[in-house]
């Protein structure tokens, strides 16, 4: 029993902090850690680099390209990438729409996307949830019609993140609408530049546009866009659920989060004290620091049953809410230790008042309201570990 | 990084788990619980045939030379069983003192009782004004002629009703929060001047009061230096806390899984209560909470041997998830169990005392929290 790395993935970890340290732009990573907004550029920029080391599908097979890591490895690179501020990947062609053109897709789509996901050629966004179709995902409605060697698209998609500078989306459309629910979908990957696409955007309560809605009106679709066969659909967005989700806890990203919010919690005097001095604050600190060391471990441990050649399958459940609660917490307490500062709601283009790291505090706090509620909110995440581990 | 069990561990795990499964359904606990002693002399018997009063010393001691894995293996399995004989008390605590600080004559000698089973021990340390803080020494050692004087009252000792030396950890200089000038002597427990009132605690154990008036002891009584009992006591407790953190890691899964079983079975309105969403929900935060303290233990019992500020942050970090996520499991065990949670008759409600009550040993949440603000600050400060 040891839980310290051994010396070959100690030195893969100083592999890869070598790379961080030369190739991530430091203005970058201090907005990623400030929780600061980037430019579209700098987010594709990032995929670039990774993607040009070879480090960019960390998932995918290596005959693909991928850089055949192992659950260790994986887990050393997402958690060094964090806690140097790499921006956050777009999981959409990399993480969601490739694995399942490997496992599903024909040698066609495989030659012609694949690559371009690499290269990030592509931006991808996702076309699963509906105004009518949320945690019951099977219940949507967008209609894709078979004319010849097209397909007619119809419907809406909403809470497409990001959608505004995508070009492509995989979408769950029905094609059978007279069996039941799960059998009549479709996998359709779109031009988001065809004729009728229609992409509309939402602004969340922290004043962001981060999410859409993307209308479908009479979209044609050629049928070499469909992957998997015709109304498995179902199985292609079931698959991805088991895809491999051990980062799904976010640990390094949480821990990048605390180490921010105590060298906040040094440097904000209040009334003489630091915050970090204050018993009640530094209370509440040190129950996240718990926390964290709790999710982080359980995490490691899920690392370890994979890397010993375990599947985790419902596992990744349990790490996707103790990881999203404590992010949440963590920007709970950063909002805490803005004080009155919090209040103020001026563009990162204007002038800050009080102290900088204040006015992105409670707009952060809420925007993290959305992790409990994405990827299958935390509800049905406990609905799938008490079928899938508890037997109820 | 390899978190599996070696050859070793794994044998050991099955050992503790069939002695428990063999010896501690929990009527067999019942009847050892209800006897005078509150233990079984036979369990204890058998624990020294099977070498497990051995475990945690070192080889040189003739133990077994366990880490913190081994540990916390033990200690898991009798939290599964709700095991009620002194083990933390006598070869966790007092081994572990005995351990570090006799001379190798004596060292070897004292393992020797303990590892054989012919010797109980319990430790005195913490008294009736200092919470859990176990520096909180107002009892005195006073050297006399060739030996010294001991006075002073002890709270709450775990097992000092029963046990037949008592370990009492008194001041010869130092102030009175301070880890300098403690010093740790072997005491019998029928020796002139030692009063014990034992007693039951909630969870199912014994304990004592205990007053030194006057009592004189040999100068052999003395482990190690006098006044220098400090390291080795708080290298003690951290072993203590990490027993009772694996006790309540196996304490909770059992009662999660007899929770869970409960659902299954229990039919209200014409189906099992398990198929309803709410009761869902909250079996999946016990299972949570669970997993945190398996996690939280874990990374404590393989962090005995780290550097320091790491390691109190660690066992003191396991200590508080256990104070809170077992909270958790035994209020939502009962509810979930209803009625039926609150009988003694029920183990459910067995596993529920114990749990919760083992933040009460120790140090509790609160204690334990203080601990890590204080590093927070200390950092803070060093930044």
């Amino acid at each position: 029993m040891d839980i310290e790395y051994n010396a070959e993935e100690r030195a893969f970890r100083d592999e890869v902090r070598a790379f961080l340290r030369d190739n991530l732009p430091a203005d970058v990573a201090e907005k990623v850690k400030q929780y600061k907004r980037l430019t579209p550029e700098e987010m594709v920029h990032w995929h670039r680099v990774l993607g040009e080391k070879g480090w960019l599908a960390m998932h995918w097979p290596e005959e693909y390209g991928g850089p055949g890591w192992s659950p260790v490895q994986k887990h050393i690179f997402e958690e060094e990438a964090a806690e140097a501020g790499s921006p956050r990947l777009l999981p959409f062609g990399i993480n969601m729409v490739a694995p399942v053109i490997i496992k599903f897709g024909t040698q066609a789509q495989k030659d012609y996307y694949l690559p371009r996901i690499l290269r990030t050629d592509d931006w991808w966004a996702q076309g699963y949830s509906e105004p009518g179709a949320g945690s019951d995902l099977a219940s949507l409605k967008t209609r894709a019609e078979r004319q010849g060697d097209h397909y007619i698209v119809n419907g809406q998609k909403t809470w497409t993140t990001l959608g505004q500078h995508a070009n492509m989306i995989f979408c769950l459309v029905r094609t059978d609408p007279t069996v039941k629910k799960q059998e009549g979908i479709s996998f359709l990957l779109i031009d988001m530049n065809s004729p009728g696409v229609t992409v509309r955007p939402l602004i969340t309560l922290d004043g962001e546009r981060e999410v859409n809605e993307v209308f479908f009106d009479d979209v044609k679709v050629p049928v070499d866009n469909l992957v998997g066969e015709e109304n498995k659909g179902w199985t292609c967005a079931k698959y991805l659920l088991t895809f491999e989700r051990t980062g799904i806890a976010g640990v390094g990203i949480s821990k990048a989060a605390l180490a921010h919010l105590k060298t906040i919690a040094r440097e904000t005097v209040v009334r003489g004290t630091p915050l970090i001095e204050q018993p009640a604050f530094a209370e509440r600190l040190a129950e996240l620091e718990v926390e964290l060391m709790a999710v982080e471990m359980t995490n490691l441990r899920v690392v370890a049953a994979a890397e010993a050649g375990g599947v985790p399958g419902a596992e990744s459940s349990f790490l996707k809410i103790m990881g999203t609660e404590v992010r949440q917490k963590i920007s709970d307490l950063y909002r805490e230790a803005a004080g009155p500062y919090a209040l103020p709601f001026i563009d990162e283009s204007e002038p800050a008042v009080g102290p900088e790291f204040a006015n992105v505090a409670a707009p952060t706090y809420f925007n993290l309201r959305k992790l409990s509620i994405f990827g299958g909110s935390n509800e049905i995440q406990k609905n799938i570990i008490s079928k899938a581990i508890l037997g109820l | 990084m390899d978190f599996s069990y070696s050859d070793e561990q794994r044998m050991l795990k099955d050992m503790v788990d069939r002695l428990v499964a063999d010896q501690y359904t929990f009527e067999a606990r019942e009847s050892i619980r209800t006897s005078e002693a509150g233990f079984s002399a036979e369990v204890w018997q058998q624990f020294a045939e099977l070498g497990l009063l051995g475990v945690p010393f070192s080889e040189a001691a003739g133990g077994f030379d366990g880490g913190g894995a081994e540990l916390m293996v033990v200690s898991e399995g009798f939290g599964r069983g709700l095991v009620l004989e002194p083990y933390l008390s006598t070869v966790v605590l007092c081994g572990s003192l005995i351990d570090r600080l006799a001379d190798e004559t004596r060292r070897a000698e004292l393992a020797e009782g303990i590892i054989g089973g012919e010797t109980r021990y319990a430790l005195a340390s913490h008294e009736p004004d200092g919470g859990y803080d176990p520096h909180w020494v107002r009892t005195t050692a006073r050297a006399e002629g060739d030996g010294f004087v001991l006075d002073g009252h002890k709270a709450v000792v775990a097992h000092g009703d029963s046990a037949d030396r008592l370990i009492v950890i008194a001041r010869s200089s130092g102030e009175i929060d301070s880890a300098e000038g403690l010093s740790a002597f072997i005491v019998e427990a029928d020796a002139a001047g030692v009063h014990r009132r034992g007693y039951e605690t909630i969870d199912g154990h014994r304990a004592a009061e205990v007053t030194l008036e006057a009592v004189h002891v040999d100068a052999d009584a003395l482990l190690g230096e006098v006044g220098g009992a400090g390291d080795a006591l708080e290298s003690a407790l951290e072993r203590g806390v990490v027993a009772l953190c694996a006790e309540a890691a196996g304490a909770m899964e059992i009662a999660c899984d007899l929770t869970l079983d409960y659902l299954k079975e229990r039919k209200q309105f014409g189906v099992p209560i398990g198929s309803f969403q709410a009761l869902q929900h909250r079996m999946v935060d016990m299972r949570m909470a669970l997993e945190k303290v398996r996690s939280l233990t874990f990374w404590a019992a393989c962090s005995l041997e780290s550097d320091p500020a790491e390691r109190r942050q660690r066992i003191a970090a396991a200590k508080v998830m256990v104070g809170k996520a077992g909270r958790l499991v035994a209020e939502e065990a009962i509810q979930l169990f209803g009625g039926m949670g609150m009988m003694e008759e029920s183990a459910i409600a067995h596993y529920a005392k114990r749990i919760v009550m083992i933040d009460h040993y120790l140090g509790d949440r609160t204690w334990h929290m203080a601990a890590l603000r204080e590093t927070l600050t200390d950092t803070a400060r060093a930044a």
